[in-house]
């Protein structure tokens, strides 16, 4: 099997890497021919996330990894999807750029397949982007084992359906991921935190207005109690928006938003119950849900501990223009993310079906009969 | 007048009579054409090449009647194209020898401004830049700009995914646009994406930006409106050769600045647009950026200062920064008049929207010069240079028997050597019918498969755009049978003279 494998040395840095898709699509074409699902996995640091099976075999592509191109002055970076997160940030923090999405490192983990295939984003999402916004193009294998490859490394690609953004979020029911190309931006000159005492909704409105007036903002969350706040972008700015803005500069502003987006601040300890996460329209009042409650993406996602009635947050979640996860925990055997209606059901089996008509890649774990 | 379509993609067995009879209980009076006459101005859309009469025009009012006109064509298999201001570049609307052509033009209200929450909720046939001047009274407006947006209605930007002189920085359609409610052939509603920032279970706003009429008809659509930027700053480089203007893009994202537009233009272009809108361009300058920074006035100044010592560094001798909005604006209006200035210069032109990555620019360059003198057609080139989307306007005389033929020829060797190089056939006007061979070349046939079987996710029937965007694979044998794939050309060890 290593016969079809190389060593690839990415020039300028200590990184390697090794190409096993030919291995990696050889497993899916015979399990699409044996009928055996197949439960992709990378580093694993997010393997409490979606419905949780137990059937099948697990196809590991951590060990397909490396960067393949990384053109700073295009802005595009290239890498196999078993490449570790910490890796595309090292060679990124190198030429001062950076993923602009901004993942969850969970534990430290995560590969780039991972990330694109959870279509996660970090704090910065309603500023800088999601993860389906900066994939460029991809290579997967679909579930008769085909290996193709969708979009490319420029900015601006329509030629055929946006593939490779469909993935985002997949879970990998529609194909094994194998090679993503991202979008990458320079990194920011600096970073500032504030805290200020405000309450939520009226410190989101207040976030937006700073936001129109041009300050750079990057990150506002709300913990109950405090609103806090990023900018990231050149010193001067910074220091002219610290001036405007206000409130209580907060030291070690980094690690701060990191532990919110790895869920490492004390909030996210899991002794408190499941975990959801509410996905509202801009400025919702989220102060009807029931704390304890962490208010990031400006108020756009809304992180909920303790058991709930699922229905009926689903329900209020819907009537706000939105849709609520079980994020962790809880009850992983039944549905974890929010029911589509009848006519979008119908466009996720058909999609199902054109991808994987056998229904071998991840199976159940976006939805039970998906 | 070209005869583009092939025999398997008008194979269907349509009834006329039987499909205007319906369409009369389906529509109101005013909203059906049937008469050559009066279905004349629907025969091509903004590439006027490709010309073909469709069966019927229907122009619905009202979603209920979009949503009769596709479960009667869905019950008749009588194929649909939709069009919203008929200004595709690459004949995505062109209109279907057997099929009904379904103008969007009558769903041109702007629903609602939300400006607390910075949405549009616009019809599809609302122009692109009615949107922005909605917005205007609150400080916003809708970021994607194609050079149409004077009158490219907004259902039309989200079938082909639209660009625009400002995405390197704020996106494409696909990043600006959250939900849109659409009526599937079955002439069923539903809606896609939401206000919120995801969606349970599969983007399927991903799959339907873009997607050419080919999965659904979009009868709504709700935009992202962003702040207009405190301050803007313009300024125009010129430089004495191409090569040096290509790297000092580079040089500038290298430097970490991401400008809200960068554009580049040749010397024919600059002369073209010089003599018909007098912007003040150096006629002389082998190639012009002209570069726009924009956002936080304080940041602005350092990066504009920062800007101007990296242009000067990278081989620019001549940098003017525009003092007034006038001048700014005049130093946009060159380059927004790029393809008129180029109309005055000749009878025709034909407009290709390669992308390339951009460190092959001036390879290209050379050879699409190579290519121009081997086929005696002039090429003029506009390129959006942040994200190396390539627009050359090959000039040529319609009325001379065989320069069409030979420029649309000339334009796709251009098109394949987009994709030899890394890049790609269409950056942002979309494959349509004109691009439709040189998706051979992009895509080999599994992924032609697989995008065949994603359109029959949404369109069992196959009944919307038919041979468009996606070619069959029978095209493709025919076409491509000795194209390169990535490179490669099939059967590498057979010898070919």
């Amino acid at each position: 099997m290593a016969g079809n494998s190389h060593t690839l040395t990415f020039p300028g840095s200590s990184m390697s890497g090794q190409d096993i898709s030919r291995e990696l699509a050889a497993r899916v074409s015979e399990a699409c021919q044996s009928g055996t699902a197949i439960a992709i996995r990378g580093s694993g640091s997010k393997d409490f996330y979606g419905r949780s099976v137990s059937v099948g075999e697990t196809l590991a592509i951590d060990g397909h990894s490396g960067i393949v191109n990384y053109e700073p002055t295009e802005l595009v970076l290239t890498a196999r999807a078993g490449t570790p997160l910490a890796e595309l940030d090292e060679a990124l923090a190198g030429e001062g750029q950076q993923m602009p999405f901004d993942p969850p490192r969970f534990g430290g983990g995560g590969t780039l397949g991972g990330a694109i295939a959870t279509g996660l984003s970090g704090p910065g999402r309603p500023w800088t982007g999601s993860a389906r916004d900066m994939v460029l193009g991809l290579r997967l294998i679909n579930g008769r084992g085909e290996h193709m490859r969708f979009g490319g490394e420029v900015m601006k690609n329509v030629a055929g359906y946006d593939v490779s953004r469909l993935m985002a979020g997949a879970l990998g029911t529609l194909g094994v991921l194998t090679e993503v190309s991202l979008k990458v931006l320079p990194r920011p000159e600096a970073e500032l935190g504030l805290r200020l005492e405000i309450p939520a909704l009226d410190g989101f409105s207040q976030v937006d207005a700073w936001f129109r007036q041009g300050q750079p903002i990057t990150g506002a969350a709300h913990d109950g109690r405090h609103l806090h706040l990023r900018l990231s972008g050149a010193r001067s700015t910074l220091q002219a928006a610290g001036q405007t803005i206000g409130g209580e500069h907060v030291p070690e502003v980094g690690a701060w938003w990191a532990a919110l987006r790895d869920q490492e601040l004390p909030f996210f300890d899991g002794t408190a119950g499941p975990l959801w996460r509410i996905s509202v329209p801009p400025l919702t009042d989220g102060s009807g849900f029931e704390g304890p409650l962490l208010q990031d993406w400006n108020g756009q996602q809304l992180w909920l501990h303790g058991a709930r009635d699922a229905a009926a947050l689903r329900q209020r979640a819907s009537s706000l223009g939105g849709h609520a996860v079980c994020f962790r925990g809880g009850d992983r055997e039944g549905e974890v993310f929010h029911p589509l209606a009848a006519p979008l059901q119908a466009f996720h089996h058909r999609l199902k079906q054109a991808f994987d008509p056998g229904g071998i890649l991840n199976p159940g774990r976006l939805f039970a009969d998906l | 007048m070209v005869s583009v379509y092939r025999q398997e993609d008008h194979a269907f067995e349509v009834d006329r009579e039987a499909l205007i009879q319906g369409l009369r209980e389906a529509l109101a009076a005013d909203n059906l054409l049937i008469d050559d006459e009066s279905m004349r101005p629907f025969e091509c859309d903004g590439l006027s090449a490709y010309r073909q009469m469709p069966l019927v025009v229907a122009l619905p009012s009202s979603i209920e009647e979009v949503q009769a006109v596709l479960r009667l064509c869905s019950r008749l298999r009588v194929p649909v194209v939709a069009r919203g201001a008929g200004t595709s570049l690459s004949a995505g609307a062109l209109p279907h020898p057997q099929g009904v052509l379904l103008s969007l033009s009558r769903f041109n209200q702007i629903l609602s401004i939300d400006d607390r929450r910075r949405l549009a909720k616009v019809q599809p046939g609302v122009r692109n830049l009615a949107i922005s001047e909605a917005a205007a009274p609150y400080g916003l407006y809708y970021a994607p700009d194609p050079s149409s947006q004077i009158t490219c209605s907004i259902g039309g930007n989200v079938a082909e995914n639209a660009g625009g002189v400002h995405c390197l920085k704020y996106g494409l359609t696909v990043h600006n646009v959250l939900s849109v409610t659409m009526v599937t052939m079955e002439g069923e509603l539903v809606t896609l994406g939401s206000e919120a920032l995801d969606s349970p279970g599969y983007d399927l706003m991903a799959a339907i930006t873009g997607s050419e009429g080919m999965l659904g008809v979009i009868v709504d659509v709700t935009v992202k409106l962003l702040p207009q930027p405190p301050a803007r700053e313009v300024l125009l480089a010129g430089f004495a050769d191409v090569e040096t203007a290509g790297n000092a893009v580079a040089g500038i994202i290298a430097a970490g600045i991401i400008p809200g537009g960068l554009e580049m233009m040749d010397n024919p272009a600059i002369r073209a647009a010089e003599d018909f809108v007098h912007a003040g361009y150096p006629v002389d300058a082998a190639a012009i950026l002209i570069c726009e920074l924009d956002g936080n006035p304080v940041e602005l100044q350092d990066q504009l200062d920062k800007l101007c010592a990296l242009l000067e560094r990278l081989g620019s001798n001549d940098i003017r920064v525009a003092k007034t909005p006038e001048e700014q604006a005049s130093f946009w209006a060159g380059r927004k008049a790029a393809f008129p200035a180029v109309g005055r210069i000749s009878p025709d032109y034909y407009c290709i929207d390669g992308t390339i990555p951009r460190k092959r620019l001036a390879e290209v360059l050379r050879r699409m010069q190579e290519l121009s003198e081997e086929y005696g057609q002039r090429v003029v080139n506009v390129f959006h240079a942040g994200d190396g989307n390539l627009h050359p306007l090959v000039l040529y005389d319609g009325n001379v028997p065989g320069e069409f033929d030979r420029t649309e020829e000339l334009g796709g060797k251009i098109l394949e050597l987009c994709v030899e190089v890394g890049g790609t056939v269409t950056g942002e006007h979309g494959v349509g019918m004109e691009k439709i061979n040189q998706m051979c070349v992009q895509f080999p046939e599994a992924e032609i498969t697989q995008f065949h079987a994603l359109k029959a996710a949404f369109d069992p029937q196959g009944l919307l755009n038919p041979g468009k965007a996606i070619p069959t694979l029978s095209r493709c044998a025919e076409f491509g049978a000795m194209h390169v794939h990535g490179g490669q050309l099939p059967h590498p060890d057979i010898p070919r003279f």
